[in-house]
């Protein structure tokens, strides 16, 4: 019934390229872009920017660039939280030694900032595989924190050795800083990850992440075959520190505005990004995104049925969060492990031959 | 300068006490990884629950009672008896077993033939789990943990070496009781692994799981035993550090910590574990003393840093793979297409 491609008939090379061949999902995609850009904002009140979409939005674009690094070219990370934590100070030495720069510049070379320094990190992975990279990118995570800790010309010799977000703007309208209104963030975050979401799909889609592809299945054929090792994985390092640079940017400039770098960024931020894209799907952008808005809904709803609902404290309900997420890890794993987004494929498949199946 | 020199030799020794506890760790991780090539995560995770629950069974808490009370409005906490130490030993060893038999059966069962890293995500899960687990049925504050291990300093220690050098060593009591504990557990496992009928079983499995299979080792059993093994690997492990340090949530960290032990002795060795955890141990005591000094560091680069002990073991480890991928003992990585 839905999605047919019966009748949708393709004419040229550009139509047959195109992101999403089939008519149904394209139209879905514009109604969703439409949703997000055109309704939501006229919708959206502060509590439901602070406790959902933003952190949806920036741990898209956090998620995103997990999964093109151990998604796509099989690399897994767990210095996460450390390459956010460099996305965001770069975001603040930038935007308090270069206050005349938009803010919308600065957020980008963060983004650049980080990718230097996960390409730096990644270069070990040229020696190593599998879990001997996951230990070795750990010690990205503790150094860079350390480093972010104890030096303190990364944030400012201030006092109390947090970094605070000062008021810059967008358009006259503020986004950063106390005055902002939610509408406001909301839409700033919406276009990085609309911008992301549409580089990481044509790179994944293109020959780039065919490349990444080859060297996450078998990195020693994909050698025979002539993709080059150094660079499939270094670029993959390199783009998922630019995004998730720009996700760690993004998390303490507009979301938080103020960061101490330990407590926010430290190894479980690692963990719940990974959490959300092996809960989401590895290798698919969409799974990026049904991955966080889960692990960022699950909280949410918990406390609402929890505290509000049976009358708990908030501590059991912290624990019977943990308790649940380390299930549904396992459950995922063990019937799903191609995430949410494999669920939805399936989905799709059957929606394609409903309601006649044989 | 000589004082400078005896205070780094006793850096030294306590280096390499807390190497063997490091290594303990390190040892849980190396059994379970040789017998079912499962990276387990959770290992530090099953030494804080096993404290926890050993904790609990001396003290007769009653499992879950937070959550009875916060239900049905209740206010039970204890059962009002106390345990003596090695009866509630024994209870948590039991725990373990269980514990085991449900990771088996529930969990790695269906696991069986997937890729390493899918089997270490999984561990990850299962250690979110044990530890909300732990918090629900135990509680979550800090805990003192007292099965009657001496603690504090050596008086012996410090005189004899005060006597010697005019400098006296502190050496904590525990770490002795924790070496020997440490050195005695390697002695028995090495035994069992070499002589004993379950011993020889388990390397055949970890030699190779279908040869195995077909000459009718049971590789349910086999795993099971590898796993209780490790659960009372974790308990001795959880024991020292809890009587250390109380037991808390920072105990499941040290399962972080070793890792960067079993990268450098390499995954597959068990002398490896306890050669990786005193280099370790070792190299961030005195990498600390060293650059947080001022007449040492201060003098040699007109700086000082400190706290370095968070990430030196990890930009160690990460360095050594570079140069021997397989770590100091492990065996030689060959890959075929």
């Amino acid at each position: 019934m839905f999605y047919r491609e019966a009748g949708d008939f393709k004419t040229s090379y550009t139509d047959d390229n195109q992101t999403f061949p089939i008519k149904f999902d394209r139209y879905r995609y514009y109604v969703v872009l439409a949703i997000a850009f055109g309704v939501i904002p006229f919708l959206i009140n502060d509590y439901w920017a602070n406790a959902f979409l933003l952190p949806f939005l920036i741990y898209s674009i956090a998620a995103i660039g997990l999964n093109i690094l151990t998604g796509y070219c099989g690399q897994v990370s767990l210095g996460t939280g450390g390459f956010m934590a460099v996305g965001a100070y770069a975001c603040y030495k930038l935007m308090t030694s270069f206050p005349d720069v938009n803010i919308f510049f600065h957020v980008i070379a963060a983004g650049g900032v980080t990718a230097i320094v996960c390409t730096a990190f990644g270069l070990p992975s040229l020696r190593i595989k599998g879990f001997y990279l996951a230990v070795a990118t750990l010690a990205a995570q503790f150094f860079l924190v350390w480093l972010f800790n104890k030096v303190s010309w990364f944030y400012n010799y201030s006092a109390s050795g947090q970094i605070n977000a000062p008021e810059r703007f967008v358009f006259g309208v503020p986004v950063t800083g106390a005055n902002t209104d939610a509408w406001a963030t909301y839409l700033f975050c919406l276009v990085f990850l609309t911008i992301s979401a549409i580089i990481a799909r044509n790179l994944t889609r293109g020959m780039q992440g065919r490349k990444w592809m080859a060297i996450r299945d078998m990195d020693i054929a994909a050698e025979i075959i002539g993709v080059n090792p150094m660079r499939a994985k270094l670029s993959a390092f390199a783009v998922s520190g630019f995004f998730i640079g720009i996700s760690g940017a993004l998390f303490f400039a507009v979301y938080l505005g103020a960061v101490e770098v330990g407590e926010v960024f430290g190894i479980q931020k690692s963990f719940l990004v990974l959490f959300m894209i092996i809960i989401g799907g590895l290798g698919s952008i969409f799974g990026s995104f049904a991955g966080a808005a889960f692990l960022v809904l699950l909280p949410v709803v918990l406390k609402l049925i929890g505290v509000d609902f049976l009358g708990w404290p908030t501590d059991i309900v912290a624990h019977f969060n943990l308790v649940i997420v380390g299930a549904l890890i396992i459950v995922f794993l063990i019937a799903e492990p191609h995430g949410i987004a494999q669920l939805w494929r399936v989905a799709k498949e059957k929606l394609r031959l409903w309601p006649f199946p044989h | 300068m000589l004082e400078q020199l005896y205070f780094a030799m006793e850096v030294f020794l306590n280096g390499l006490m807390a190497g063997v506890l490091y290594a303990l760790v390190a040892l849980g991780f190396v059994l379970i990884f040789k017998a079912s090539g499962i990276f387990n995560y959770a290992q530090g995770v099953m030494a804080l629950f096993s404290a926890l629950t050993l904790v609990g069974i001396m003290d007769g808490q009653v499992p879950f009672s937070h959550i009875i009370n916060a239900t049905f409005g209740t206010d039970i906490h204890h059962f009002g008896w106390h345990v003596p130490a090695l009866f509630a030993i024994f209870g948590t060893v039991i725990v373990m077993v269980l514990f085991a038999w449900i990771v088996q059966r529930y969990i790695f069962r269906h696991l069986v033939g997937q890729e390493p890293i899918i089997l270490f995500m999984a561990t990850i899960g299962l250690a979110y789990f044990l530890e909300g687990v732990g918090d629900l049925m135990w509680g979550s504050e800090i805990k003192k943990l007292d099965v009657g291990l001496p603690q504090g300093i050596n008086d012996t220690i410090d005189q004899v070496t005060y006597e010697m050098f005019g400098y006296g060593f502190f050496i904590d009591n525990l770490d002795i009781v924790a070496t020997v504990v440490a050195v005695l557990l390697v002695i028995g496992l090495v035994i069992f692994a070499q002589y004993s009928k379950e011993g020889r079983a388990m390397r055949a499995v970890a030699d190779d799981h279908q040869a195995a299979l077909s000459v009718g080792v049971s590789l349910n059993f086999i795993w099971i035993m590898v796993w209780s093994v490790a659960g009372f690997v974790a308990l001795v492990a959880g024991i020292m550090w809890g009587t250390k340090s109380g037991v808390q949530f920072s105990l499941s960290l040290i399962a972080l910590k070793a890792l960067p032990v079993l990268m450098l002795g390499g995954f597959t060795s068990i002398p490896g574990a306890i050669v990786g955890g005193l280099i370790i141990g070792v190299g961030e005591k005195l990498f600390e003393f060293f650059m947080s000094s001022s007449a040492l560091a201060g003098e040699l680069f007109g700086f000082t840093i400190s706290a370095t002990e968070n990430w030196f073991a990890y930009v160690l480890a990460l360095i050594f793979l570079v140069f021997r991928p397989q770590g100091l003992f492990g065996e030689k990585i060959i890959e075929r297409v």
